[in-house]
C-alpha cells in the first residue's frame, strides 16, 4: 500500500496527469477556434460514458481490445522491438478464433477455450514471422510488420471468403453459441451492451505482463535482450531465440484482442476493406503507459473512454469526434516530452535556472 | 503480353510510386540528419488535406488549371507546418523520436478530418475538385515504344518527383550542405566541434521532410482522387518509410524501392486482365506487393546500415 | 632567459556543474612555442578547463586572454577563429567519410557558385598540409579503413587545416604503441619548431618527463602547482596529482604457479570482416599466475577474448580449461567451466545500465539456484547476494535498487569485478580492467587481481597500458597479428623491447588496421 501511495505522488505520476490536462486544454482551444463549446463537449463526453449502463458497459468493451494490443506493443518494446504489426496479429488472432468457432463443434467448456487458444497461437505465429526474420536475417521488424499487416488483411479475407462464408452475406457464419464468451446475463443487466469475458482476460493479461517480465527467469532474459543485447549475449542468453519468443508472445497478446472481438462482441468475421486501427491504437496506449503494466492499463482506459465518448460529443455538442484524436495525440506528446512539461512547470513557478543535470 | 501492356504497366508503376518517391525523399533527409520520422503518414495526410481544400477553393475562385498547382503548394506548406511539431519535440525538447512520429500521425489524422467537417458542413469528404492534374505527354519522347508510354506520359508531379530525386541526390552527395547534413546524422559530436550547427541542420532536414511528405500526400489528392477523406492516405506513409529503409537511405535506392512497390501494385491491376487470374484468388493478388517486398528484403537487402546517430537526441556540449 | 610570449592566459576560471565544482579559480598560462602538460586524475578538471578554452563550455567566472587580448569564446567556431584547435581523446571522426571529407568538413572548398564541394582542391590542400608537417595521411582513405595512429593524425590535420596555432592534445597516447608514441612526440616537436604551442592533457608521467617543458597539476578542480619539468620527477608529480604518497611500484610477492589450467592451441578465429583475426594463437596459463597479453589494439585481442568466452565462433584450434575442451561452446557452458570475464567495455558487455544493481549482480547466474526457483526469480535471495557483494567490494551506491547507470565508472567496474570474482572461476580474464578509472580505483583493482592470483587462480590480463602489464604480470606474451610472437618476464625486459615486439617488423605499419 505504501508503495502504491508513493507511486502516485512521485514526480513521474504528476507528469502524466498534467499531460492529460494539457491535452484536454489543447482540445478545448481547438474547439473554441472552431466555434464549439468545449465545456459542453467534455460534459457530453463524460455523460456518454458514465451516463447510462449501456454506454458504460460498451466503453469497457471498447477498452478491452486496445488493452490487449497496448500490452502487446509494450511487451515488444520491453524486449527492444517495435511491433507496428499488432494490426495484422489482431486480424490473424480473430481469424483463428473464427475458424474454430465456425467449423468445429464442441461442448462449451472445450469449444471456447480451444477457440481462444488457437486464436492466440495464430496471432503469435504472425508475430513470430517478423521475429524470425529479424533474428535470422536481421530484417528490420518495422518493415516486415507493416507488410504483414496488409498480408494478414488479405489472407483473412481470403480464408473467410473461401471457407467460412455465409452465402449472400459479406461475412462468415455466426460463431457457435458454444464458442461465444459473451456475458449474457450481465449484458442484459447493462441494457444489452455487449459485455464479455474478454474483459477479465485482459486484466489477467496485465498481471501476466508484470509477472512474466519481472518475476520470471524468462522475463528477465527478455528484458536484458531489450536493454542491452551485448550484455545478454555475454550472460549466456540466446538473443535470437529471445527475439522470436518476444514477438510470439507480443503477437499472441494482439491476437487475443481479435479473438475476443469475434467471440465476445461480433460473433462473426466480416470481410474487411481496411484495418480496424486497434493495432495502431495499441502503439498509442503503450506509449501513454510508458510500457509499464499499470501505465498501459490506465492508458487503455483513458484512450477507450475518450474515444467512445467522442461520439457523444458529436451528438451533444455537434463537435466532430475526430477532435479526440487531437486530444489523445497531444496527451501522448506531453507524456513523451516530459521536458516540455517540466519547462512549463518551471515557467509557472518562476524558477529561472535552466541548468541541465547530466 | 504486348509492348503496349508493358508500357501501361510501367506507367501505372510510376503513377503509384510518385507519392512514395516524394515522401521517401523526405524521410531520407530527416533520417540522414539523425531524426527518425515515423510520422510520414501524418505528414502525407496533412498535405493531401491542404491540397484538396485549397485546390477546391482556387477552383471556386476561378483559378482554373492553376488550381492543382496551388493545391500542391499548399500541401507542401501544411506538411511543413506539422513537421515543425516533430522538430520542436525531438530536437529542442529531445523527446523520443518514435513517439513524436506517432503523435504526428494521430494529430494530423484527427485535425484534418476535424477541419474537413468544420469546413464542409459536416461532410466526411472535401468537395470534389475537378481541376486536377492531367497527364502530360512529352512530345517525341513519348512515342518511344514501351518506355515512351511508361515514362513520358505522366502527371507533372511525377516529373517533379524525378527531378527532385536528382536534385536531392546531388545535394546530399556533392554539396557542402549535404556533407554537413550527413555528418550530423553520423557523428553529431564531430560536426559540432568543427562548428556546424547540429540542431539547426536537423531542423532544416525535418522541415524539408515535411515539405516533401506534404507534397507526396498532395500528389495523391491532386492526381487520383480529387478529394480528401479519411482513407485518402491509408498506409502509404508507412510504405514510404519502408522504401527509405529498403533503399538504404539513398535517394536512388528509395527511387528503386518506390518503383518496385509501384510495379508490384501495377502487376496487381494487370494480372486481373489475364485468364489465369480467375483461378488465383483476388486476395492473393492484393497481397503480392507486400509478400514480394518481404522476399526481396530477406533475400537481397538483409542488414542495412542506418545513419550512425539515428534516433539519438543531441545534447549540446555533451562530453 | 628568453622571455617567451604568453599566448594563452586563463585567469581565475571557475566552472560549476550540479553538485561539483569542476574548476575552482584555476590559473593557467601557455607560452609560445612550449609544450605545457596538464596533469591530473580522471575527474580532476583538466578536460573541463580545456573544453572551456575550446568553447565547448562557458566559464561561470574568470577570463581568458589570447595573445594578450581578452576574449569570449562562446563556441568552437570562435576558438577556431582564435587559432585554437583540439585533438580529442575520443576522435571526432565520421567513419563512413574519407580523410579529406573529415578534414574539410565545415570549411569545404567550393566550386560552381558554392553549390558543390571542390573535392580535387580539397585533396590537394590536405596533401600539402600533410607533407608540410610530416603527417603522412592518405587523403582518399575512409576513416574506418585506417589505423588508429593515422586517425589521430587526421585529427591533428583538422586543426592545422583551420589554421590552429595553439593545439590542445587530449590524452593522445592512450591507444598508441611506444613506437607510435615516439612518432607523435616527434610530430609535436616539429609543430613547435614551426611556431605552434601545445597543451598536453595527460595522466602519463613518463610522457610528461619526455616531452613537456612545463607541467601544471590539477586536483579536484584546483591548481596544485605549475612548474618546469626539468626540475621534477615522476614520483613527485604523482604525489602532487593524488595528494598523498603513491607507490608507483606494486607490492607483489613472487608467484608460485601451479599446473596449467587454460591451454590455447593453434587457435584460428575469424574477425569482423571475415578474415582471420587469430592465426594460430598458442599459449598456456597456469594456476596462481598472471599472464599479461601485450599488444597494440587491433591485433586480435578482442577476438581472443570473445573466443575464450564463447562470444565468437572458433574456426579451428583448441581451448582447454582444466583439461576439458571448450572451444566453440556457448558462453554459458564456458562460464560454468570456470572462465570469468571482466569485459573491456563495461557498458557494452558488463552491465545493463537501465537495470538496478541487484539485477546486474546476477547477470550470469540468474538461472541458477537460489536465484531461480522453478522459473521464478527469488528477489530476496538476489537482494541478499547483491548486498553482500556491494559490501565486500566497496561498491559505492545509494542502494542495490539504484540503476547501474547512476554509478560512477569506478564503482561500475567494481560491481562487475565483484560479480565475476564471486563466481569463483578458475580463470579470470581481465580486459582493460582499469580503463578510464582514477588512481584509487586502479590500486583497488590491481590489488584484487594479485589477490586472486595469490589464491591460486589464473589471471589473463589483456591491456593496452604497458605499465599495467609490466606491473602486474608474472609473464608477458606479446600478440601481433593474431599470433603470440614472444614471451618474456617483466624483470627481463623493458618498454622499448616490448614495443618492438608489439610491432614485429616495421615500426610504421604495425598491422593495426584490421578492425
Amino acid at each position: 500500500m505504501n508503495k502504491l501511495l508513493k507511486a502516485f505522488t512521485k514526480e513521474s505520476a504528476v507528469v502524466p496527469l498534467i499531460a492529460i490536462l494539457l491535452g484536454l486544454i489543447v482540445g478545448a482551444i481547438i474547439m473554441l477556434l472552431g466555434g464549439y463549446d468545449p465545456i459542453l463537449a467534455y460534459r457530453s463526453l463524460l455523460e456518454t460514458v458514465f451516463g447510462n449502463r449501456y454506454d458504460f458497459a460498451e466503453t469497457l468493451t471498447a477498452i478491452t481490445p486496445i488493452l490487449f494490443t497496448g500490452l502487446a506493443v509494450a511487451f515488444a518494446f520491453r524486449t527492444g522491438l517495435f511491433n507496428i504489426g499488432a494490426e495484422g496479429q489482431y486480424i490473424m488472432g480473430m481469424t483463428g478464433a473464427t475458424i474454430i468457432g465456425v467449423t468445429v463443434h464442441l461442448p462449451w467448456y472445450l469449444h471456447a477455450p480451444l477457440a481462444i487458444l488457437v486464436g492466440a497461437v495464430f496471432g503469435g505465429a504472425w508475430g513470430l514471422i517478423a521475429g524470425y526474420l529479424k533474428a535470422a536475417r536481421g530484417v528490420n521488424e518495422v518493415i516486415t510488420t507493416i507488410m504483414l499487416n496488409w498480408i494478414a488483411l488479405h489472407l483473412a479475407n481470403y480464408l473467410v471468403n473461401r471457407f467460412l462464408l455465409e452465402p449472400g452475406k459479406g461475412r462468415s457464419y455466426m460463431v457457435d453459441e458454444s464458442a461465444s464468451v459473451a456475458l449474457v446475463s450481465l449484458s442484459r443487466f447493462m441494457d444489452n451492451a455487449r459485455l464479455h469475458w474478454g474483459m477479465f482476460f485482459a486484466l489477467l493479461a496485465v498481471v501476466f505482463f508484470y509477472v512474466y517480465l519481472w518475476r520470471t527467469k524468462q522475463g528477465y532474459e527478455l528484458r536484458v535482450v531489450g536493454s542491452n543485447p551485448d550484455a545478454a549475449a555475454y550472460a549466456g542468453i540466446n538473443v535470437n531465440r529471445g527475439i522470436v519468443k518476444a514477438m510470439f508472445i507480443s503477437g499472441a497478446l494482439a491476437g487475443l484482442a481479435g479473438v475476443f472481438q469475434v467471440l465476445g462482441v461480433f460473433h462473426t468475421q466480416v470481410i474487411s476493406a481496411g484495418h480496424t486501427g486497434h493495432g495502431f491504437d495499441g502503439v498509442a496506449v503503450a506509449l501513454l503507459g510508458g510500457n509499464t503494466p499499470i501505465g498501459v492499463l490506465l492508458g487503455a482506459i483513458l484512450f477507450g473512454t475518450l474515444s467512445y465518448g467522442a461520439a457523444g460529443m458529436s451528438f451533444g455538442a455537434d463537435v466532430p469526434p475526430e477532435i479526440i484524436r487531437i486530444v489523445i495525440g497531444s496527451v501522448i506528446f506531453f507524456v513523451a516530452a516530459p521536458g516540455i512539461i517540466r519547462w512549463f512547470m518551471k515557467l509557472v513557478s518562476a524558477k529561472k535556472r535552466k541548468e541541465e543535470a547530466m | 503480353m504486348d509492348a503496349a501492356t508493358i508500357g501501361h504497366m510501367l506507367n501505372t508503376a510510376f503513377v503509384f510510386s510518385t507519392a512514395l518517391i516524394l515522401t521517401a525523399l523526405g524521410g531520407i533527409l530527416s533520417e540522414r540528419s539523425g531524426v527518425v520520422n515515423i510520422g510520414l503518414e501524418g505528414l502525407m495526410t496533412a498535405g493531401a488535406f491542404a491540397s484538396a481544400v485549397s485546390a477546391y477553393w482556387a477552383q471556386e475562385a476561378g483559378y482554373g488549371a492553376l488550381s492543382p498547382w496551388i493545391g500542391i503548394a499548399a500541401g507542401a506548406i501544411f506538411g511543413m507546418v506539422f513537421s515543425v511539431i516533430h522538430a520542436v519535440a525531438t530536437i529542442t525538447f529531445r523527446a523520443d523520436q518514435v513517439v513524436s512520429g506517432v503523435v504526428i500521425n494521430f494529430i494530423a489524422g484527427g485535425a484534418t478530418l476535424y477541419l474537413v467537417k468544420v469546413l464542409f458542413e459536416g461532410s466526411g469528404e472535401t468537395s470534389l475538385v475537378n481541376e486536377v492534374f492531367h497527364k502530360v505527354k512529352i512530345p517525341l519522347l513519348s512515342d518511344i515504344p514501351i518506355i515512351g508510354e511508361g515514362l513520358f506520359n505522366a502527371y507533372p508531379t511525377t516529373y517533379l518527383a524525378l527531378i527532385l530525386v536528382g536534385l536531392i541526390y546531388y545535394m546530399l552527395y556533392k554539396s557542402p550542405f549535404g556533407l554537413r547534413l550527413r555528418s550530423v546524422g553520423e557523428h553529431p559530436g564531430a560536426a559540432d566541434t568543427v562548428g556546424i550547427k547540429v540542431l539547426r541542420m536537423r531542423y532544416a532536414a525535418v522541415l524539408m521532410s515535411g515539405i516533401l511528405a506534404g507534397l507526396g500526400g498532395a500528389t495523391i489528392a491532386m492526381t487520383t482522387t480529387g478529394s480528401f477523406s479519411h482513407n485518402t492516405i491509408s498506409g502509404q506513409g508507412f510504405i514510404a518509410l519502408a522504401a527509405v529503409i529498403f533503399g538504404k537511405w539513398n535517394p536512388l535506392g528509395a527511387l528503386g524501392a518506390a518503383l518496385f512497390f509501384g510495379f508490384a501494385q501495377s502487376i496487381n491491376n494487370v494480372l486481373q486482365l489475364f485468364d489465369f487470374s480467375s483461378h488465383v484468388p483476388s486476395e492473393f493478388i492484393y497481397m503480392l506487393p507486400y509478400v514480394l517486398t518481404i522476399l526481396v528484403l530477406v533475400g537481397a537487402v538483409g542488414r542495412s546500415r542506418a545513419p550512425g546517430a539515428l534516433g539519438e537526441p543531441y545534447f549540446q556540449g555533451k562530453r | 632567459m628568453e622571455q617567451a610570449k604568453t599566448v594563452v592566459e586563463m585567469r581565475n576560471i571557475t566552472k560549476r556543474f550540479p553538485g561539483i565544482v569542476a574548476n575552482d579559480r584555476v590559473n593557467f598560462t601557455l607560452k609560445k612555442g612550449e609544450i605545457h602538460a596538464l596533469l591530473g586524475e580522471n575527474g580532476a578538471g583538466k578536460s573541463t578547463l580545456m573544453n572551456i578554452l575550446f568553447g565547448l563550455y562557458q566559464p561561470d567566472e574568470g577570463e581568458i586572454l589570447v595573445n594578450g587580448q581578452r576574449v569570449d569564446i562562446d563556441g568552437p567556431n570562435k576558438a577556431i577563429k582564435l587559432g585554437i584547435g583540439m585533438v580529442h581523446q575520443h576522435f571526432k571522426l565520421v567513419h563512413p567519410f574519407t580523410v579529406t571529407e573529415n578534414i574539410v568538413l565545415g570549411s569545404e572548398p567550393r566550386k560552381w557558385l558554392g553549390l558543390a564541394v571542390d573535392r580535387k582542391l580539397a585533396r590537394e590542400k590536405v596533401g600539402k598540409l600533410s607533407q608540410q608537417y610530416g603527417l603522412n595521411v592518405d587523403p582518399n582513405a575512409k576513416i574506418d579503413e585506417i589505423s588508429v595512429g593515422m586517425q589521430q593524425r587526421v585529427e591533428i590535420l583538422k586543426t592545422l587545416y583551420r589554421g590552429a596555432d595553439i593545439l590542445i592534445f587530449d590524452e593522445p597516447t592512450a591507444v598508441l604503441t611506444p613506437q607510435e608514441i615516439g612518432e607523435l612526440l616527434v610530430i609535436m616537436r616539429n609543430l613547435v619548431s614551426q611556431g605552434k604551442s601545445i597543451i598536453l592533457i595527460t595522466h602519463k608521467l613518463k610522457e610528461i618527463m619526455a616531452i613537456a617543458d612545463r607541467v601544471t597539476i590539477v586536483r579536484r578542480g584546483k591548481v596544485i602547482d605549475s612548474l618546469p619539468v626539468a626540475g621534477t620527477n615522476p614520483n613527485q608529480l604523482a604525489e602532487k596529482m593524488v595528494g598523498r604518497e603513491v607507490s608507483l611500484m606494486l607490492d607483489k610477492k613472487d608467484a608460485v604457479p601451479g599446473e596449467p589450467i587454460l591451454e590455447v592451441e593453434n587457435l584460428f578465429v575469424k574477425g569482423r570482416q571475415g578474415l582471420n583475426a587469430l592465426k594460430g594463437t598458442t599459449f598456456s596459463l597456469r594456476r596462481g599466475e598472471i599472464l599479461g597479453i601485450a599488444g597494440v589494439e587491433g591485433n586480435g585481442q578482442s577476438e581472443l577474448i570473445e573466443a575464450l568466452t564463447g562470444l565468437r565462433p572458433v574456426a579451428s584450434g583448441s581451448i582447454k580449461v582444466g583439461g576439458s575442451q571448450v572451444a566453440g561452446e556457448k558462453p554459458r557452458v564456458i562460464s560454468e567451466a570456470g572462465i570469468s570475464l571482466i569485459p573491456e567495455d563495461r557498458h557494452k558487455h558488463g552491465l545493463v545500465l537501465d537495470f538496478p544493481v541487484r539485477e546486474n549482480m546476477v547477470l550470469e547466474t540468474y538461472y541458477q539456484k537460489p536465484f531461480n526457483k522453478r522459473g521464478f526469480l527469488d528477489y530476496e535471495e538476489i537482494g541478499k547476494h547483491a548486498e553482500r557483494l556491494v559490501k565486500d567490494f566497496d561498491v559505492r551506491t545509494p542502494s542495490i535498487q539504484t540503476d547501474a547507470r547512476a554509478l560512477s565508472g569506478g564503482n561500475q567496474q567494481k560491481a562487475i569485478i565483484a560479480r565475476e570474482i564471486d563466481k569463483n572461476p578458475d580463470v579470470l580474464i581481465a580486459a582493460q580492467p582499469t580503463r578510464g578509472l582514477d588512481v584509487g580505483a586502479i590500486e583497488f583493482i590491481h590489488k584484487r587481481l594479485v589477490e586472486q592470483r595469490n589464491m591460486g587462480k589464473a589471471v589473463l590480463l589483456v591491456s593496452y597500458e604497458l605499465d599495467e602489464i609490466m606491473q602486474l604480470s608474472d609473464r608477458i606474451a606479446v600478440i601481433y597479428e593474431g599470433r603470440i610472437v614472444g614471451e618474456v618476464r617483466p624483470s627481463e625486459t623493458n618498454d622499448q623491447e616490448l614495443g618492438l615486439m608489439m610491432t614485429n617488423i616495421a615500426p610504421e605499419q604495425g598491422g593495426a588496421d584490421r578492425e
